[in-house]
Protein backbone atom coordinates (compact mmCIF):
# COMPACT_ATOMS: atom_id res chain seq x y z
CA UNK A 1 0.00 0.00 0.00
CA UNK A 2 1.38 3.42 -0.97
CA UNK A 3 1.32 6.65 0.98
CA UNK A 4 0.81 10.39 0.65
CA UNK A 5 2.59 12.98 2.78
CA UNK A 6 0.89 16.10 4.14
CA UNK A 7 3.24 18.85 5.29
CA UNK A 8 1.82 21.40 7.71
CA UNK A 9 2.77 25.03 7.39
CA UNK A 10 5.13 24.64 10.36
CA UNK A 11 6.93 21.79 8.62
CA UNK A 12 5.39 18.86 10.49
CA UNK A 13 4.94 15.88 8.20
CA UNK A 14 2.12 13.35 8.23
CA UNK A 15 2.40 10.25 6.10
CA UNK A 16 -0.97 8.62 5.45
CA UNK A 17 -1.77 5.32 3.74
CA UNK A 18 -3.54 5.41 0.42
CA UNK A 19 -7.10 4.21 0.45
CA UNK A 20 -8.11 4.09 -3.15
CA UNK A 21 -11.38 5.80 -4.01
CA UNK A 22 -11.63 8.01 -0.94
CA UNK A 23 -11.01 11.73 -1.22
CA UNK A 24 -7.74 13.33 -0.22
CA UNK A 25 -9.71 15.41 2.31
CA UNK A 26 -11.11 12.22 3.85
CA UNK A 27 -7.60 10.78 4.03
CA UNK A 28 -6.49 13.83 6.00
CA UNK A 29 -9.53 13.70 8.30
CA UNK A 30 -9.29 9.95 8.90
CA UNK A 31 -5.66 10.37 9.92
CA UNK A 32 -6.26 13.50 12.02
CA UNK A 33 -3.95 15.66 9.96
CA UNK A 34 -4.15 19.10 11.60
CA UNK A 35 -4.92 22.10 9.43
CA UNK A 36 -7.78 20.66 7.37
CA UNK A 37 -11.21 21.80 8.60
CA UNK A 38 -13.55 20.46 5.87
CA UNK A 39 -16.47 22.51 7.13
CA UNK A 40 -18.85 21.42 4.36
CA UNK A 41 -17.93 17.76 4.60
CA UNK A 42 -16.78 17.40 0.99
CA UNK A 43 -19.27 19.38 -1.08
CA UNK A 44 -16.75 21.76 -2.65
CA UNK A 45 -18.65 24.52 -0.88
CA UNK A 46 -16.49 25.96 1.89
CA UNK A 47 -12.85 26.06 0.82
CA UNK A 48 -11.51 24.82 4.17
CA UNK A 49 -9.73 21.70 2.89
CA UNK A 50 -7.29 23.74 0.84
CA UNK A 51 -3.99 22.04 0.01
CA UNK A 52 -1.09 23.01 -2.22
CA UNK A 53 0.01 20.07 -4.34
CA UNK A 54 3.70 19.62 -5.06
CA UNK A 55 4.16 20.72 -8.65
CA UNK A 56 5.63 17.38 -9.72
CA UNK A 57 2.30 15.74 -8.93
CA UNK A 58 -0.08 18.08 -10.67
CA UNK A 59 -0.54 15.78 -13.66
CA UNK A 60 -1.72 12.93 -11.43
CA UNK A 61 -4.50 14.70 -9.55
CA UNK A 62 -6.93 15.53 -12.34
CA UNK A 63 -8.56 18.78 -13.35
CA UNK A 64 -10.10 21.57 -11.36
CA UNK A 65 -13.76 22.34 -11.97
CA UNK A 66 -14.98 25.90 -12.31
CA UNK A 67 -16.78 25.77 -8.99
CA UNK A 68 -13.61 24.60 -7.26
CA UNK A 69 -11.62 27.41 -8.81
CA UNK A 70 -14.20 29.91 -7.60
CA UNK A 71 -13.98 28.60 -4.07
CA UNK A 72 -10.18 28.63 -4.17
CA UNK A 73 -10.19 32.20 -5.41
CA UNK A 74 -11.68 33.21 -2.10
CA UNK A 75 -8.65 32.29 -0.08
CA UNK A 76 -5.84 34.86 0.13
CA UNK A 77 -3.33 32.01 0.32
CA UNK A 78 -4.13 30.51 -3.06
CA UNK A 79 -1.05 29.28 -4.94
CA UNK A 80 -0.59 28.02 -8.51
CA UNK A 81 -1.13 24.40 -7.54
CA UNK A 82 -3.83 24.96 -4.94
CA UNK A 83 -6.65 22.44 -4.77
CA UNK A 84 -9.55 21.57 -2.56
CA UNK A 85 -8.62 18.15 -1.23
CA UNK A 86 -12.25 17.00 -1.19
CA UNK A 87 -12.20 17.20 -4.99
CA UNK A 88 -9.21 14.87 -5.41
CA UNK A 89 -9.89 11.12 -5.49
CA UNK A 90 -6.98 9.14 -4.12
CA UNK A 91 -5.41 6.48 -6.38
CA UNK A 92 -2.36 4.23 -6.12
CA UNK A 93 -0.75 6.44 -8.76
CA UNK A 94 -0.39 9.03 -5.97
CA UNK A 95 2.07 6.89 -4.02
CA UNK A 96 4.77 9.23 -2.76
CA UNK A 97 2.79 12.43 -3.46
CA UNK A 98 3.50 15.46 -1.28
CA UNK A 99 0.89 18.12 -0.50
CA UNK A 100 1.42 21.19 1.65
CA UNK A 101 -1.12 22.81 3.92
CA UNK A 102 -1.61 26.56 3.91
CA UNK A 103 -0.97 28.57 7.07
CA UNK A 104 -4.70 29.16 7.50
CA UNK A 105 -7.91 27.70 6.14
CA UNK A 106 -10.49 30.32 5.31
CA UNK B 1 -30.11 55.72 -3.95
CA UNK B 2 -29.16 55.62 -7.59
CA UNK B 3 -31.45 57.94 -9.38
CA UNK B 4 -31.56 60.20 -6.46
CA UNK B 5 -28.07 61.44 -6.63
CA UNK B 6 -29.15 63.17 -9.79
CA UNK B 7 -32.07 64.65 -7.95
CA UNK B 8 -29.86 66.07 -5.30
CA UNK B 9 -27.87 67.83 -7.91
CA UNK B 10 -30.95 69.26 -9.51
CA UNK B 11 -32.62 70.07 -6.26
CA UNK B 12 -30.03 72.67 -5.51
CA UNK B 13 -31.43 74.81 -8.25
CA UNK B 14 -35.07 73.94 -7.74
CA UNK B 15 -37.37 75.60 -5.35
CA UNK B 16 -40.50 73.50 -5.10
CA UNK B 17 -40.76 69.85 -4.20
CA UNK B 18 -43.37 68.89 -6.82
CA UNK B 19 -40.95 69.99 -9.50
CA UNK B 20 -38.31 67.68 -8.14
CA UNK B 21 -40.76 64.89 -8.04
CA UNK B 22 -41.81 65.38 -11.62
CA UNK B 23 -38.29 65.34 -12.88
CA UNK B 24 -37.57 62.33 -10.87
CA UNK B 25 -40.41 60.18 -12.03
CA UNK B 26 -39.13 60.23 -15.54
CA UNK B 27 -35.99 58.63 -14.22
CA UNK B 28 -37.60 56.02 -12.12
CA UNK B 29 -36.15 52.74 -13.30
CA UNK B 30 -32.66 53.92 -13.49
CA UNK B 31 -29.33 53.08 -12.27
CA UNK B 32 -27.76 56.38 -13.19
CA UNK B 33 -25.08 58.80 -12.72
CA UNK B 34 -23.98 57.99 -9.23
CA UNK B 35 -20.41 57.65 -10.29
CA UNK B 36 -20.46 61.08 -11.89
CA UNK B 37 -22.32 62.97 -9.25
CA UNK B 38 -20.50 61.34 -6.40
CA UNK B 39 -17.51 63.46 -7.08
CA UNK B 40 -19.61 66.60 -7.00
CA UNK B 41 -22.10 65.96 -4.24
CA UNK B 42 -20.87 64.70 -0.90
CA UNK B 43 -22.27 61.27 -0.17
CA UNK B 44 -24.17 62.14 3.03
CA UNK B 45 -25.95 64.91 1.14
CA UNK B 46 -26.90 62.49 -1.59
CA UNK B 47 -28.51 60.19 0.92
CA UNK B 48 -30.33 63.00 2.65
CA UNK B 49 -31.51 64.13 -0.76
CA UNK B 50 -32.95 60.73 -1.55
CA UNK B 51 -34.75 60.70 1.71
CA UNK B 52 -36.32 64.13 1.16
CA UNK B 53 -37.26 63.17 -2.33
CA UNK B 54 -38.96 59.97 -1.27
CA UNK B 55 -40.86 61.74 1.45
CA UNK B 56 -42.11 64.27 -1.06
CA UNK B 57 -42.93 61.64 -3.61
CA UNK B 58 -44.87 59.61 -1.10
CA UNK B 59 -46.93 62.67 -0.28
CA UNK B 60 -47.81 63.32 -3.89
CA UNK B 61 -48.31 59.76 -5.11
CA UNK B 62 -49.23 56.60 -3.35
CA UNK B 63 -45.92 54.85 -3.34
CA UNK B 64 -45.48 51.11 -3.01
CA UNK B 65 -46.95 50.18 0.34
CA UNK B 66 -44.69 49.14 3.17
CA UNK B 67 -46.11 46.24 5.16
CA UNK B 68 -47.22 47.03 8.69
CA UNK B 69 -46.68 44.29 11.24
CA UNK B 70 -48.84 44.15 14.33
CA UNK B 71 -48.02 41.42 16.77
CA UNK B 72 -50.57 38.74 17.61
CA UNK B 73 -50.04 35.30 19.15
CA UNK B 74 -48.75 32.77 16.64
CA UNK B 75 -50.99 29.67 16.49
CA UNK B 76 -49.82 26.14 17.13
CA UNK B 77 -48.51 24.91 13.78
CA UNK B 78 -50.60 21.72 13.95
CA UNK B 79 -53.77 23.82 13.56
CA UNK B 80 -52.72 25.13 10.13
CA UNK B 81 -53.08 23.77 6.63
CA UNK B 82 -49.64 23.25 5.15
CA UNK B 83 -50.16 25.90 2.46
CA UNK B 84 -51.04 28.47 5.12
CA UNK B 85 -47.76 28.15 6.95
CA UNK B 86 -45.86 31.40 6.56
CA UNK B 87 -42.40 31.31 8.10
CA UNK B 88 -41.71 34.88 6.96
CA UNK B 89 -43.78 36.05 9.94
CA UNK B 90 -41.41 38.40 11.81
CA UNK B 91 -42.81 37.24 15.16
CA UNK B 92 -41.95 33.58 14.67
CA UNK B 93 -38.57 34.02 16.35
CA UNK B 94 -39.80 36.74 18.67
CA UNK B 95 -42.40 34.39 20.15
CA UNK B 96 -39.93 31.50 20.06
CA UNK B 97 -42.34 29.39 18.01
CA UNK B 98 -40.03 28.61 15.11
CA UNK B 99 -38.89 25.09 15.99
CA UNK B 100 -42.25 23.37 15.51
CA UNK B 101 -42.98 25.36 12.35
CA UNK B 102 -39.78 24.35 10.64
CA UNK B 103 -39.97 20.78 11.88
CA UNK B 104 -43.36 20.42 10.24
CA UNK B 105 -42.06 21.83 6.97
CA UNK B 106 -39.00 19.57 7.03
CA UNK B 107 -41.14 16.51 7.68
CA UNK B 108 -44.15 17.18 5.48
CA UNK B 109 -43.15 19.66 2.82
CA UNK B 110 -39.40 20.30 2.75
CA UNK B 111 -39.61 22.53 -0.31
CA UNK B 112 -42.62 24.67 0.53
CA UNK B 113 -44.40 27.40 -1.40
CA UNK B 114 -46.09 30.27 0.39
CA UNK B 115 -47.95 32.32 -2.18
CA UNK B 116 -49.43 35.10 -0.04
CA UNK B 117 -46.84 36.41 2.36
CA UNK B 118 -46.57 40.14 3.11
CA UNK B 119 -43.27 39.93 1.22
CA UNK B 120 -44.82 38.28 -1.81
CA UNK B 121 -44.66 34.61 -2.79
CA UNK B 122 -41.57 32.60 -1.90
CA UNK B 123 -40.22 29.06 -1.63
CA UNK B 124 -38.80 27.76 1.64
CA UNK B 125 -36.01 25.19 1.51
CA UNK B 126 -35.76 23.60 4.95
CA UNK B 127 -33.62 20.44 4.81
CA UNK B 128 -29.85 20.55 5.24
CA UNK B 129 -28.95 18.78 2.00
CA UNK B 130 -31.33 20.80 -0.14
CA UNK B 131 -29.95 24.01 1.35
CA UNK B 132 -26.39 22.99 0.50
CA UNK B 133 -27.55 22.28 -3.05
CA UNK B 134 -29.15 25.70 -3.52
CA UNK B 135 -26.29 27.53 -1.83
CA UNK B 136 -23.54 26.03 -3.97
CA UNK B 137 -25.43 26.28 -7.28
CA UNK B 138 -25.03 29.98 -7.90
CA UNK B 139 -25.36 29.12 -11.57
CA UNK B 140 -29.02 28.19 -10.91
CA UNK B 141 -29.85 30.61 -8.11
CA UNK B 142 -28.99 34.30 -8.16
CA UNK B 143 -28.19 36.31 -5.04
CA UNK B 144 -29.31 39.52 -6.74
CA UNK B 145 -30.68 42.00 -5.93
CA UNK B 146 -30.97 41.33 -2.18
CA UNK B 147 -30.55 38.38 0.20
CA UNK B 148 -33.52 39.00 2.51
CA UNK B 149 -37.10 37.98 1.73
CA UNK B 150 -38.55 41.43 1.11
CA UNK B 151 -37.62 43.94 -1.54
CA UNK B 152 -35.11 46.67 -1.03
CA UNK B 153 -36.44 49.83 0.53
CA UNK B 154 -37.06 52.27 -2.24
CA UNK B 155 -34.00 54.34 -3.04
CA UNK B 156 -31.55 52.28 -1.01
CA UNK B 157 -29.77 50.62 -3.88
CA UNK B 158 -26.38 50.26 -2.28
CA UNK B 159 -24.14 47.69 -3.89
CA UNK B 160 -22.84 44.87 -1.83
CA UNK B 161 -21.18 41.73 -3.05
CA UNK B 162 -23.22 39.42 -0.83
CA UNK B 163 -26.05 40.26 -3.23
CA UNK B 164 -24.06 40.00 -6.48
CA UNK B 165 -23.40 37.12 -8.82
CA UNK B 166 -20.05 36.31 -10.44
CA UNK B 167 -18.01 37.75 -11.96
CA UNK B 168 -18.67 41.06 -10.21
CA UNK B 169 -19.08 39.37 -6.84
CA UNK B 170 -15.69 37.69 -7.06
CA UNK B 171 -13.84 40.91 -7.84
CA UNK B 172 -15.45 42.90 -5.05
CA UNK B 173 -15.13 40.22 -2.44
CA UNK B 174 -11.48 39.68 -3.21
CA UNK B 175 -10.87 43.38 -2.74
CA UNK B 176 -12.00 43.38 0.88
CA UNK B 177 -11.64 39.85 2.17
CA UNK B 178 -8.07 40.32 3.40
CA UNK B 179 -9.41 42.54 6.15
CA UNK B 180 -10.79 39.49 7.91
CA UNK B 181 -8.23 36.98 6.65
CA UNK B 182 -6.65 34.91 9.45
CA UNK B 183 -3.27 36.58 8.88
CA UNK B 184 -4.73 39.97 9.59
CA UNK B 185 -6.76 38.70 12.53
CA UNK B 186 -3.59 37.55 14.20
CA UNK B 187 -2.48 41.17 14.25
CA UNK B 188 -5.70 42.21 15.94
CA UNK B 189 -6.22 39.43 18.44
CA UNK B 190 -4.38 41.07 21.33
CA UNK B 191 -6.24 44.33 20.95
CA UNK B 192 -9.61 42.59 20.68
CA UNK B 193 -8.78 40.54 23.76
CA UNK B 194 -7.69 43.50 25.85
CA UNK B 195 -10.85 45.39 24.96
CA UNK B 196 -12.96 42.36 25.88
CA UNK B 197 -11.15 41.92 29.18
CA UNK B 198 -11.85 45.52 30.06
CA UNK B 199 -15.60 44.91 29.61
CA UNK B 200 -15.63 41.69 31.63
CA UNK B 201 -13.58 43.11 34.49
CA UNK B 202 -16.16 45.82 35.01
CA UNK B 203 -19.29 43.66 35.12
CA UNK B 204 -21.35 43.59 38.32
CA UNK B 205 -21.09 40.44 40.42
CA UNK B 206 -24.10 38.88 42.20
CA UNK B 207 -26.54 41.42 40.86
CA UNK B 208 -28.85 41.21 37.86
CA UNK B 209 -27.93 43.00 34.63
CA UNK B 210 -28.78 42.81 30.93
CA UNK B 211 -26.19 40.61 29.19
CA UNK B 212 -27.24 41.84 25.75
CA UNK B 213 -26.55 45.46 26.53
CA UNK B 214 -23.55 45.17 28.80
CA UNK B 215 -21.67 42.36 27.09
CA UNK B 216 -22.89 41.35 23.63
CA UNK B 217 -23.57 44.81 22.20
CA UNK B 218 -20.59 46.36 23.93
CA UNK B 219 -18.10 43.73 22.80
CA UNK B 220 -19.24 43.69 19.19
CA UNK B 221 -19.19 47.47 19.04
CA UNK B 222 -15.64 47.46 20.40
CA UNK B 223 -14.60 44.81 17.92
CA UNK B 224 -16.06 46.73 15.00
CA UNK B 225 -14.35 49.90 16.18
CA UNK B 226 -11.09 47.93 16.28
CA UNK B 227 -11.64 46.46 12.83
CA UNK B 228 -12.41 49.85 11.31
CA UNK B 229 -10.05 51.85 13.55
CA UNK B 230 -13.19 53.87 14.15
CA UNK B 231 -13.18 56.67 16.77
CA UNK B 232 -13.51 54.58 19.90
CA UNK B 233 -15.72 56.96 21.83
CA UNK B 234 -18.30 56.84 19.01
CA UNK B 235 -18.31 53.06 18.68
CA UNK B 236 -21.98 52.69 19.63
CA UNK B 237 -22.87 54.43 16.40
CA UNK B 238 -21.63 51.35 14.56
CA UNK B 239 -24.05 49.08 16.38
CA UNK B 240 -26.87 51.57 15.88
CA UNK B 241 -26.27 51.87 12.12
CA UNK B 242 -26.17 48.14 11.79
CA UNK B 243 -29.49 47.85 13.57
CA UNK B 244 -31.27 50.40 11.41
CA UNK B 245 -29.84 49.12 8.13
CA UNK B 246 -30.92 45.52 8.77
CA UNK B 247 -34.32 46.18 10.30
CA UNK B 248 -36.71 47.78 7.84
CA UNK B 249 -40.22 46.31 7.75
CA UNK B 250 -40.23 45.76 3.99
CA UNK B 251 -37.05 43.67 4.00
CA UNK B 252 -37.22 41.58 7.18
CA UNK B 253 -40.34 42.63 9.06
CA UNK B 254 -38.22 44.67 11.45
CA UNK B 255 -39.21 47.69 13.46
CA UNK B 256 -37.08 50.42 11.95
CA UNK B 257 -38.71 53.20 9.93
CA UNK B 258 -37.45 54.42 6.57
CA UNK B 259 -36.75 57.76 8.23
CA UNK B 260 -34.44 56.18 10.77
CA UNK B 261 -32.74 54.16 8.08
CA UNK B 262 -32.00 57.11 5.84
CA UNK B 263 -30.83 59.30 8.68
CA UNK B 264 -28.62 56.46 9.91
CA UNK B 265 -27.20 55.84 6.45
CA UNK B 266 -26.45 59.51 5.91
CA UNK B 267 -24.71 59.75 9.25
CA UNK B 268 -22.73 56.62 8.53
CA UNK B 269 -21.62 57.97 5.16
CA UNK B 270 -20.52 61.18 6.82
CA UNK B 271 -18.43 59.44 9.46
CA UNK B 272 -16.80 57.05 7.07
CA UNK B 273 -16.08 59.63 4.43
CA UNK B 274 -14.24 61.63 7.05
CA UNK B 275 -12.37 58.57 8.29
CA UNK B 276 -11.37 57.68 4.73
CA UNK B 277 -10.05 61.16 4.04
CA UNK B 278 -8.02 61.17 7.26
CA UNK B 279 -6.40 57.86 6.44
CA UNK B 280 -5.81 58.95 2.88
CA UNK B 281 -3.97 62.02 4.16
CA UNK B 282 -1.88 59.80 6.41
CA UNK B 283 -1.00 57.60 3.48
CA UNK B 284 -0.04 60.57 1.34
CA UNK B 285 2.15 61.88 4.15
CA UNK B 286 3.99 58.56 4.02
CA UNK B 287 2.90 57.43 7.48
CA UNK B 288 2.70 53.76 8.29
CA UNK B 289 -0.72 52.28 7.57
CA UNK B 290 -2.53 50.05 10.04
CA UNK B 291 -4.38 46.78 9.66
CA UNK B 292 -7.83 48.33 9.75
CA UNK B 293 -10.33 48.04 6.94
CA UNK B 294 -9.91 51.47 5.41
CA UNK B 295 -6.11 51.37 5.54
CA UNK B 296 -6.18 48.03 3.76
CA UNK B 297 -8.58 49.34 1.13
CA UNK B 298 -6.39 52.38 0.60
CA UNK B 299 -3.28 50.23 0.28
CA UNK B 300 -4.79 48.03 -2.42
CA UNK B 301 -4.47 49.20 -6.03
CA UNK B 302 -7.92 47.90 -6.89
CA UNK B 303 -9.73 49.59 -4.04
CA UNK B 304 -7.75 52.72 -3.26
CA UNK B 305 -10.32 54.88 -5.07
CA UNK B 306 -13.40 53.12 -3.77
CA UNK B 307 -14.69 56.31 -2.21
CA UNK B 308 -15.38 57.59 -5.70
CA UNK B 309 -17.92 54.83 -6.12
CA UNK B 310 -20.22 55.68 -3.23
CA UNK B 311 -22.73 52.88 -3.71
CA UNK B 312 -19.92 50.38 -3.56
CA UNK B 313 -18.22 52.16 -0.68
CA UNK B 314 -21.40 52.29 1.38
CA UNK B 315 -22.34 48.77 0.38
CA UNK B 316 -19.08 47.24 1.52
CA UNK B 317 -19.12 49.15 4.78
CA UNK B 318 -22.73 48.27 5.48
CA UNK B 319 -22.04 44.63 4.74
CA UNK B 320 -19.07 44.47 7.08
CA UNK B 321 -20.85 46.38 9.83
CA UNK B 322 -24.06 44.37 9.65
CA UNK B 323 -22.15 41.14 9.06
CA UNK B 324 -19.95 41.72 12.07
CA UNK B 325 -22.63 42.95 14.40
CA UNK B 326 -25.90 41.04 14.78
CA UNK B 327 -24.28 37.72 14.10
CA UNK B 328 -21.59 37.78 16.75
CA UNK B 329 -23.70 39.75 19.19
CA UNK B 330 -26.48 37.20 19.18
CA UNK B 331 -24.09 34.26 19.32
CA UNK B 332 -22.55 35.84 22.43
CA UNK B 333 -25.98 35.86 24.06
CA UNK B 334 -27.06 32.53 22.56
CA UNK B 335 -24.07 30.70 24.02
CA UNK B 336 -24.94 31.79 27.56
CA UNK B 337 -28.57 30.82 27.06
CA UNK B 338 -27.63 27.42 25.63
CA UNK B 339 -25.35 26.62 28.56
CA UNK B 340 -28.20 27.51 30.93
CA UNK B 341 -30.64 25.28 29.09
CA UNK B 342 -28.08 22.46 29.06
CA UNK B 343 -26.37 22.82 32.44
CA UNK B 344 -24.41 19.60 32.10
CA UNK B 345 -22.60 21.14 29.17
CA UNK B 346 -21.54 24.03 31.39
CA UNK B 347 -20.00 21.56 33.82
CA UNK B 348 -18.29 19.77 30.93
CA UNK B 349 -16.90 23.09 29.75
CA UNK B 350 -15.55 24.07 33.15
CA UNK B 351 -13.87 20.69 33.46
CA UNK B 352 -12.29 20.95 30.03
CA UNK B 353 -11.80 24.45 28.61
CA UNK B 354 -10.01 22.94 25.60
CA UNK B 355 -13.52 22.27 24.29
CA UNK B 356 -14.01 26.00 23.66
CA UNK B 357 -13.20 25.99 19.92
CA UNK B 358 -15.56 23.09 19.30
CA UNK B 359 -18.21 24.72 21.49
CA UNK B 360 -17.92 27.91 19.47
CA UNK B 361 -18.98 26.04 16.31
CA UNK B 362 -21.80 24.41 18.25
CA UNK B 363 -23.01 27.79 19.55
CA UNK B 364 -23.03 29.18 16.02
CA UNK B 365 -25.06 26.19 14.82
CA UNK B 366 -27.46 26.21 17.77
CA UNK B 367 -28.06 29.95 17.55
CA UNK B 368 -27.97 30.41 13.73
CA UNK B 369 -27.94 34.20 14.18
CA UNK B 370 -28.98 34.85 10.58
CA UNK B 371 -31.95 32.61 9.85
CA UNK B 372 -31.62 32.41 6.06
CA UNK B 373 -30.32 33.77 2.78
CA UNK B 374 -32.58 34.40 -0.18
CA UNK B 375 -31.98 33.58 -3.85
CA UNK B 376 -33.92 33.91 -7.10
CA UNK B 377 -34.14 30.95 -9.51
CA UNK B 378 -32.40 31.73 -12.80
CA UNK B 379 -34.19 28.87 -14.56
CA UNK B 380 -36.80 26.22 -13.69
CA UNK B 381 -35.26 23.89 -11.11
CA UNK B 382 -36.58 20.57 -9.76
CA UNK B 383 -35.91 20.25 -6.04
CA UNK B 384 -37.18 17.46 -3.81
CA UNK B 385 -40.20 16.83 -6.05
CA UNK B 386 -41.19 20.47 -6.58
CA UNK B 387 -40.61 22.67 -9.60
CA UNK B 388 -39.24 26.06 -8.72
CA UNK B 389 -39.98 28.39 -11.61
CA UNK B 390 -37.53 30.82 -13.10
CA UNK B 391 -37.83 34.13 -11.25
CA UNK B 392 -39.23 32.63 -8.03
CA UNK B 393 -37.77 33.69 -4.70
CA UNK B 394 -36.10 30.84 -2.84
CA UNK B 395 -35.29 31.12 0.87
CA UNK B 396 -32.67 28.78 2.34
CA UNK B 397 -33.61 28.46 5.99
CA UNK B 398 -30.26 27.77 7.65
CA UNK B 399 -32.04 27.86 10.99
CA UNK B 400 -34.07 24.83 9.90
CA UNK B 401 -31.25 22.93 8.16
CA UNK B 402 -29.20 23.25 11.33
CA UNK B 403 -31.94 21.32 13.15
CA UNK B 404 -32.45 18.71 10.42
CA UNK B 405 -32.36 15.30 12.05
CA UNK B 406 -31.57 13.76 8.64
CA UNK B 407 -28.13 15.38 8.64
CA UNK B 408 -27.37 16.26 12.26
CA UNK B 409 -27.39 13.87 15.19
CA UNK B 410 -29.85 14.97 17.94
CA UNK B 411 -30.00 18.44 16.43
CA UNK B 412 -32.03 20.07 19.20
CA UNK B 413 -29.40 19.10 21.77
CA UNK B 414 -26.63 21.55 22.52
CA UNK B 415 -23.46 19.44 22.77
CA UNK B 416 -20.19 21.27 23.22
CA UNK B 417 -18.21 18.17 22.29
CA UNK B 418 -20.38 17.39 19.26
CA UNK B 419 -18.53 15.48 16.55
CA UNK B 420 -18.26 17.37 13.26
CA UNK B 421 -19.53 20.52 14.96
CA UNK B 422 -18.00 22.54 12.14
CA UNK B 423 -20.43 21.01 9.64
CA UNK B 424 -23.21 23.55 10.17
CA UNK B 425 -25.01 25.92 7.82
CA UNK B 426 -24.78 29.19 9.74
CA UNK B 427 -21.99 30.60 7.57
CA UNK B 428 -23.64 29.47 4.36
CA UNK B 429 -21.84 27.48 1.68
CA UNK B 430 -20.54 28.29 -1.77
CA UNK B 431 -19.14 31.56 -3.04
CA UNK B 432 -21.16 33.68 -0.59
CA UNK B 433 -19.92 31.79 2.46
CA UNK B 434 -19.45 34.15 5.38
CA UNK B 435 -16.21 36.03 4.91
CA UNK B 436 -15.88 36.90 8.59
CA UNK B 437 -16.28 33.36 9.88
CA UNK B 438 -12.79 33.23 11.35
CA UNK B 439 -13.24 36.59 13.04
CA UNK B 440 -16.54 35.45 14.53
CA UNK B 441 -14.98 32.27 15.85
CA UNK B 442 -12.05 34.18 17.25
CA UNK B 443 -14.25 36.65 19.11
CA UNK B 444 -16.41 33.95 20.63
CA UNK B 445 -13.33 31.95 21.59
CA UNK B 446 -11.77 34.97 23.32
CA UNK B 447 -15.02 35.72 25.13
CA UNK B 448 -15.34 32.20 26.52
CA UNK B 449 -11.66 31.93 27.42
CA UNK B 450 -11.90 35.12 29.42
CA UNK B 451 -15.30 34.28 30.95
CA UNK B 452 -14.09 30.94 32.27
CA UNK B 453 -11.11 32.47 34.04
CA UNK B 454 -13.35 34.97 35.86
CA UNK B 455 -16.76 33.56 36.58
CA UNK B 456 -18.06 30.42 38.16
CA UNK B 457 -21.56 30.78 36.82
CA UNK B 458 -23.62 32.93 34.48
CA UNK B 459 -27.19 32.43 35.52
CA UNK B 460 -29.98 33.43 33.14
CA UNK B 461 -32.71 34.90 35.36
CA UNK B 462 -35.66 35.28 32.96
CA UNK B 463 -36.81 34.24 29.54
CA UNK B 464 -34.86 36.43 27.12
CA UNK B 465 -36.62 38.89 24.85
CA UNK B 466 -36.21 38.29 21.13
CA UNK B 467 -35.76 40.53 18.08
CA UNK B 468 -38.70 41.17 15.75
CA UNK B 469 -37.39 40.00 12.38
CA UNK B 470 -37.61 37.06 10.04
CA UNK B 471 -33.88 37.37 9.31
CA UNK B 472 -32.01 38.25 12.48
CA UNK B 473 -32.51 35.54 15.06
CA UNK B 474 -31.46 37.36 18.16
CA UNK B 475 -32.06 38.92 21.51
CA UNK B 476 -32.98 42.37 22.74
CA UNK B 477 -32.64 41.58 26.43
CA UNK B 478 -31.43 38.79 28.67
CA UNK B 479 -31.10 39.32 32.40
CA UNK B 480 -28.28 37.38 34.05
CA UNK B 481 -26.37 37.19 37.31
CA UNK B 482 -22.68 36.38 37.58
CA UNK B 483 -20.93 34.53 40.35
CA UNK B 484 -17.24 35.19 40.73
CA UNK B 485 -14.77 32.36 40.64
CA UNK B 486 -13.69 31.42 44.11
Amino acid sequence: MGSITFIEHNGNQHKVDIEEGSSLMQAAMDNSVPGVDADCGGECACGTCHVIVDKNWVSVIGNTTEIETQMLDMTPEKADTSRLSCQITVTEAMDGMVVRLPEFQM
Amino acid sequence: MNFLSSIVEKSASLTSMPAIVEKATSLVSIPVIVEKTSKVIPLPLQIKGIHLFLKAKNKVWKSKSVPVFIESPIPDVSTLAIEDIDVSNPFLFKQNMWESYFKRLRDECPVHYQKNSPFGPFWSVTRYKDIVFVDRRHDLFSAEPIIVIGDRPEGMAIETFIAMDPPKHDIQRKAVQNVVAPKNLLEMEDLIRSRAVDVLDNLPIDEPFDWVEKVSVELTARMLATLFDFPYEHRHKLAYWSDVIAASPETTGGECSADEMFIGAAEMAEYFTRLWREKEAKKEAGEEMGYDLISLLLSNEKTKNMINKPMEFMGNLALLIVGGNDTTRNSMTGGVLALNEFPNEFIKLKNDPSLIPNMVSEIIRWQTPLAYMRRVAKEDVELNGKTIKKGDKVVMWYVSGNRDERSIDQPDQFMIDRKKARNHLSFGFGIHRCMGNRLAEMQLRILWEELLTRFDNIEVLDEPEYVQSNFVKGYTKMMVKLSAKT
